[in-house]
C-alpha cells in the first residue's frame, strides 16, 4: 500500500513541495514585501516607517494579516453576493497559479527515481502559460468592481481592465523580443540560452526590457499607473467596497502579481538564476556575496539588539539574527563543503535577489512620480509603447538575421553589433513617431480645435 | 439639479441618470481629496465634466455672528479658526482692522515681528498646499518634505506663543508676547536652510513630464475671468494680473522690504504652482531682510484695556496666503462690534471651480481643487 502511494506520488513530490512552499510562504513573503515597501517609502520620504510592532516593524506584516483576518466581512446590501464572494478568489488564484511556470534554479535532479527541475512544472510553453494565467486575474477585478454595485468601484474596474488589456500587448511584444533571442518559451531554456551565450538579454535588448518594465508597472496597477485605485479620485477603485479578508486577498493578488512580473523579467531579461559574470573565473569571488550579504543582515540585527528598549523586541531581533545566520551558513555550504548544491542554493538566491531588485525599482518609481491621467496613460500605451515594441521586435529579427554566419545568409555579426542596430533603429522610429505627434499637437493647437 | 434620486443606494454614492449618457456623481464631503468637507456634484459625460456644482456649508460655525456677541479682544482667537492653516495671517488682518477702527497703531517693533511671523505663516500655508496638491496628483513624497519644513516653522510659532496651529499670536495694538531669546537666530537658520529646500521640491516636480502633463493647460482661468469672479492671491496672479495688497496698499511693515510679485502667463494649474513656489522664495527674502532690522522698542501701542471704538465702520484687507482677506468691522460705540463681515479668499476663489473644471476629466477635478488652495474652515466660516 505504502509502496503504491510512494510510486504514485514520487513523480509529483517535488512539484507538490514547491506548490506548498508557494501557497504557504507567498502570503508571508507578500507581507514582507509590503513591509519592505513601507520601509523604502519611509526612507525616500525622510521618516522611519513602521517601528512599533516588533523591532523595526519586523512583525508588522503578521499583525496586519491577523487584523485583516479578524475584521468584520461586510457585503454591501445591493451587491451581487456570489460574484462578490468569488471575485477576490479569482484574482489571487490566477496570481498564484502563475508561479507554476517559473523555474528558480538550473538543472534536473533525481528524486525517488524521477528527474525533476526546480519548478512546479517544466513547461515548454512556460512564459506563454504565465502570461495567459496571470491575465485571468483581470476577471477578478472586473467582476469585483461590478459586483460591488458602486460607481467608484465600477469606474475603477473599467479603468483597470482597459489599462491591463492595452498594456498587455506592449508587455507581450517586449517579451517576444526576449523569446526571439532565446528561441524558446520554456523558462528553463531561456535562462540556459543566456548562460550559453554569456549575455543577459537586458544588454542585448535594453529597449525591450525598458518597455516590459513600464508595461509591467501598468499591468500590475502600480504608481505612476495606479489609476484603478487612485485614492485621490476613486477612493480605492474596484476595492472600495471590500473589507477584511476579501480585501486582503486582492492585496495579496496585487503583490503576487508584482512578484510574478518581476520573475518573468528576471527570467527573460536578467538571466534568471545566473550569477553576475557567471562563467568568468575572475568574478568567482561573487560566489561569496550571498553569504556575506546575509552575514551582514545578521550582524546588523545583532548590533541593534542592545538598542531595543523592550525585552520582546530584543528576543525577536535575536531570532531574526539567528535566522539570517542560518541562511548565511546554508549559502556558505556550496563554496566550502558541498559544491554540488551550488546550482540550487545560489540559483534560488540570485533569482530572488534579482526579483527584489526589480521590485525595489517599482517602489522607487512609485514614490517619485506623480500619477498619469487616464487618457494620458492610454495615449502612452497605444501611441508609444505598442508601436515601438512592435518595431523593436522587427528590428531584433533583422539583427538576428545579420548575426547568422555567412553560409546561412547572414553577416556573422557579434551580439553587440546586433544590439546597436536593433536599438538604434527602434530609437530612430520612436523619434520619428515623436516628431509626428509633436506636429499633430501643433496642428491641433493652431487650428484651435 | 434638485432631484438626486435615491440617496444612499450603493454605499454613499448618489446617482441618477439624466438623459442619454450623462451620469451624476457626488464627490465628498467625505472624499479623500476634497480638502475637508467640500462636496462637489459632477455631471459627467463618460469621464468628462459637463458641469459641476460646489456645495458648501458643512463646516459653518457662524463666526461672523459670534463676533456680535463678543468683545473685540474676545473675538480675536475666533478668526484663527477660519483659515486654520494660516492662523497668524487671519489674526493680523483682524487686529489691523480693529486698530484702524480705533485710530491706534502698532509700534514699529510689533510691525516688523508681525511681518516676519505672517511671512513664515505664508510659507507654512504654501507648504501644506504643495504637499497636498502633489499628493492629489499622485506624488506621495513631496508631502513629507513639505511637512518637515513646516514643522520648523510651527516650532518657531510654538516657542513664540505656545501654540502651533491656532496661534492667536497678535493682540490688538501690537504683539501678544515679546519675542523669545534666540527668535532671530531661529528665523535666520530656517531661512538659510529653506532656500535649498524649495529647489528640492522643484527638482521633484517642475521638470517631471507627468507633472507637466497633469498641470499644464488644466483649469485655465483667464485674467478677465479671474477679475470678474473677484479671485485674488495666487489664483489671480497665476492668470497674469500683478495684484498684491502687500505692494498695492502696504500694511504692517511691508513697505520697508524689497520683494517681487511673481505672475503667471496662461492661468493654468502649472502657472499657479510656479507662482506659489516663487512666493515661498520671496517670503523667505522678506523674512531675511526683516529679521536683520527688528527695531527695539515697545511691543504694544496705546490702546486701553477696554476697547470702545467710536461709532463708525472700516474695511481693512491683507494679502493672506490664499488671497485678499478682508475684514469689514462696524462699531456702534459699545465694547462689542455691531457687525463683522469677513471676505475670505478661499470662498471667492472657489467660485472659479466650475469654469475651470468644465471639459476636463474627473482626474483633473482633484488637481483643480488642489490648485485653488481652499480651506473649508474659511469658505464656510
Amino acid at each position: 500500500m505504502i509502496d503504491l502511494l510512494i510510486r504514485f506520488f514520487a513523480p509529483h513530490l517535488v512539484p507538490l513541495i514547491i506548490v506548498l512552499v508557494v501557497v504557504l510562504v507567498l502570503p508571508l513573503l507578500a507581507g514582507y514585501v509590503v513591509l519592505l515597501e513601507r520601509k523604502v517609502m519611509a526612507d525616500i520620504q525622510a521618516r522611519l516607517g513602521p517601528m512599533r510592532v516588533g523591532p523595526h516593524g519586523l512583525l508588522q506584516p503578521i499583525a496586519d494579516a491577523v487584523k485583516l483576518l479578524l475584521k468584520e466581512d461586510i457585503i454591501p446590501e445591493n451587491a451581487d453576493r456570489f460574484l462578490f464572494w468569488i471575485a477576490p478568489l479569482i484574482s489571487v488564484t490566477a496570481a498564484m497559479v502563475a508561479f507554476a511556470g517559473l523555474t528558480f534554479a538550473p538543472g534536473k535532479y533525481e528524486f525517488f527515481g524521477h528527474l525533476n527541475t526546480v519548478a512546479v512544472a517544466d513547461l515548454n510553453i512556460g512564459i506563454l502559460f504565465i502570461v495567459a494565467v496571470s491575465s485571468m486575474g483581470i476577471f477578478g477585478i472586473v467582476l469585483g468592481g461590478w459586483a460591488s454595485n458602486s460607481h467608484y468601484s465600477l469606474l475603477g474596474a473599467l479603468r483597470s481592465s482597459a489599462q491591463m488589456v492595452s498594456y498587455e500587448t506592449a508587455a507581450g511584444m517586449a517579451l517576444i523580443s526576449g523569446l526571439l533571442l532565446a528561441g524558446s518559451l520554456s523558462t528553463r531554456a531561456i535562462v540556459e540560452k543566456q548562460a550559453a551565450e554569456g549575455v543577459w538579454y537586458v544588454f542585448f535588448a535594453p529597449l525591450a526590457f525598458f518597455i516590459y518594465m513600464v508595461a509591467s508597472i501598468a499591468e500590475t496597477n502600480r504608481a505612476p499607473f495606479d489609476l484603478p485605485e487612485a485614492e485621490s479620485e476613486l477612493v480605492a477603485g474596484y476595492m472600495t467596497e471590500f473589507s477584511g479578508f476579501r480585501w486582503a486577498l486582492y492585496f495579496l493578488a496585487e503583490y503576487c502579481n508584482m512578484i510574478v512580473v518581476a520573475g518573468i523579467a528576471t527570467t527573460v531579461f536578467l538571466g534568471g538564476w545566473l550569477r553576475p559574470f557567471e562563467g568568468t573565473r575572475e568574478a568567482d569571488f561573487l560566489d561569496l556575496a550571498p553569504t556575506v550579504i546575509f552575514l551582514g543582515f545578521a550582524g546588523y540585527c545583532l548590533w541593534r539588539v542592545p538598542r531595543q528598549f523592550e525585552k520582546i523586541h530584543k528576543i525577536v531581533l535575536s531570532i531574526f539574527a539567528g535566522l539570517c545566520f542560518v541562511i548565511a551558513a546554508a549559502l556558505a555550504l556550496p563554496v566550502t563543503v558541498q559544491p554540488a548544491w551550488k546550482p540550487v542554493l545560489h540559483g534560488v538566491f540570485w533569482f530572488l535577489a534579482k526579483v527584489v531588485a526589480y521590485l525595489y525599482a517599482f517602489m522607487w518609481f512609485r514614490f517619485t512620480f506623480p500619477r498619469y491621467r487616464f487618457d494620458q496613460l492610454m495615449r502612452l500605451g497605444w501611441q508609444w509603447m505598442i508601436p515601438v515594441s512592435i518595431v523593436h521586435v522587427m528590428m531584433l529579427g533583422l539583427a538576428l538575421v545579420l548575426q547568422r554566419p555567412p553560409q546561412q545568409g547572414g553577416l556573422g555579426w557579434a551580439w553587440w553589433q546586433g544590439m546597436l542596430v536593433s536599438t538604434g533603429g527602434t530609437l530612430l522610429v520612436a523619434a520619428w513617431l515623436g516628431a509626428l505627434g509633436e506636429r499633430r499637437t501643433q496642428r491641433i493647437a493652431e487650428s484651435g480645435v | 439639479m434638485s432631484d438626486w434620486g435615491t440617496i444612499g443606494s450603493g454605499a454613499g454614492v448618489e446617482t441618477t441618470v439624466l438623459g442619454a449618457d450623462e451620469i451624476l456623481i457626488n464627490m465628498g464631503p467625505q472624499h479623500p481629496s476634497t480638502h475637508g468637507v467640500l462636496r462637489v456634484k459632477l455631471k459627467l459625460d463618460g469621464e468628462k465634466i459637463v458641469s459641476s456644482e460646489c456645495i458648501i456649508g458643512y463646516l459653518h460655525r457662524g463666526v461672523e455672528k459670534i463676533a456680535e456677541y463678543r468683545t473685540y479682544q474676545q473675538f480675536a482667537p475666533y478668526v484663527d479658526r477660519m483659515d486654520y492653516v494660516a492662523a497668524v495671517s487671519n489674526g493680523l488682518g483682524y487686529c489691523e482692522a480693529v486698530e484702524k477702527l480705533l485710530g491706534a497703531e502698532a509700534p514699529p517693533r510689533a510691525k516688523v515681528v508681525r511681518t516676519i511671523l505672517t511671512e513664515l505663516q505664508r510659507i507654512a500655508s504654501h507648504l501644506l498646499w504643495l504637499g497636498t496638491h502633489a499628493l492629489d496628483i499622485g506624488a506621495l513624497t513631496p508631502l513629507f518634505y513639505c511637512f518637515r519644513e513646516r514643522e520648523e516653522i510651527l516650532k518657531i510659532f510654538e516657542k513664540y506663543c505656545g501654540a502651533r496651529l491656532t496661534t492667536h499670536a497678535f493682540r490688538i495694538g501690537g504683539l501678544q508676547y515679546e519675542t523669545y531669546d534666540g527668535f532671530e537666530q531661529d528665523v535666520t537658520r530656517f531661512c538659510k536652510d529653506f532656500g535649498g529646500k524649495v529647489d528640492e521640491y522643484e527638482q521633484l516636480l517642475t521638470g517631471n513630464r507627468i507633472w507637466l502633463e497633469r498641470t499644464k493647460g488644466i483649469g485655465v482661468l483667464t485674467a478677465e475671468q479671474a477679475i470678474a469672479i473677484g479671485a485674488t492671491g495666487p489664483v489671480l496672479r497665476g492668470s497674469g494680473v500683478k495684484w498684491d495688497i502687500r505692494k498695492a496698499m502696504p500694511y504692517a511693515a511691508y513697505a520697508q522690504f524689497e520683494f517681487d510679485i511673481p505672475v503667471g502667463k496662461r492661468g493654468d494649474t502649472f502657472d499657479r504652482y510656479m507662482v506659489r513656489m516663487e512666493e515661498m522664495r520671496q517670503s523667505r527674502r522678506i523674512c531675511m531682510q526683516a529679521v536683520e532690522q527688528i527695531p527695539a522698542g515697545p511691543i504694544l501701542g496705546k490702546v486701553g484695556k477696554v476697547l470702545k471704538p467710536a461709532p463708525g465702520e472700516v474695511y481693512h484687507s491683507i494679502e493672506a496666503p490664499k488671497g485678499e482677506l478682508g475684514y469689514y468691522v462696524v462699531s456702534d460705540g459699545t465694547v462689542q462690534p455691531y457687525r463683522v463681515r469677513i471676505r475670505p479668499p478661499s470662498f471667492i476663489n472657489l467660485q472659479a471651480f466650475d469654469q475651470m473644471a468644465r471639459g476636463h476629466l474627473v482626474a483633473d477635478v482633484v488637481a483643480i481643487i488642489g490648485t485653488l488652495d481652499i480651506v473649508l474652515g474659511e469658505v464656510d466660516r
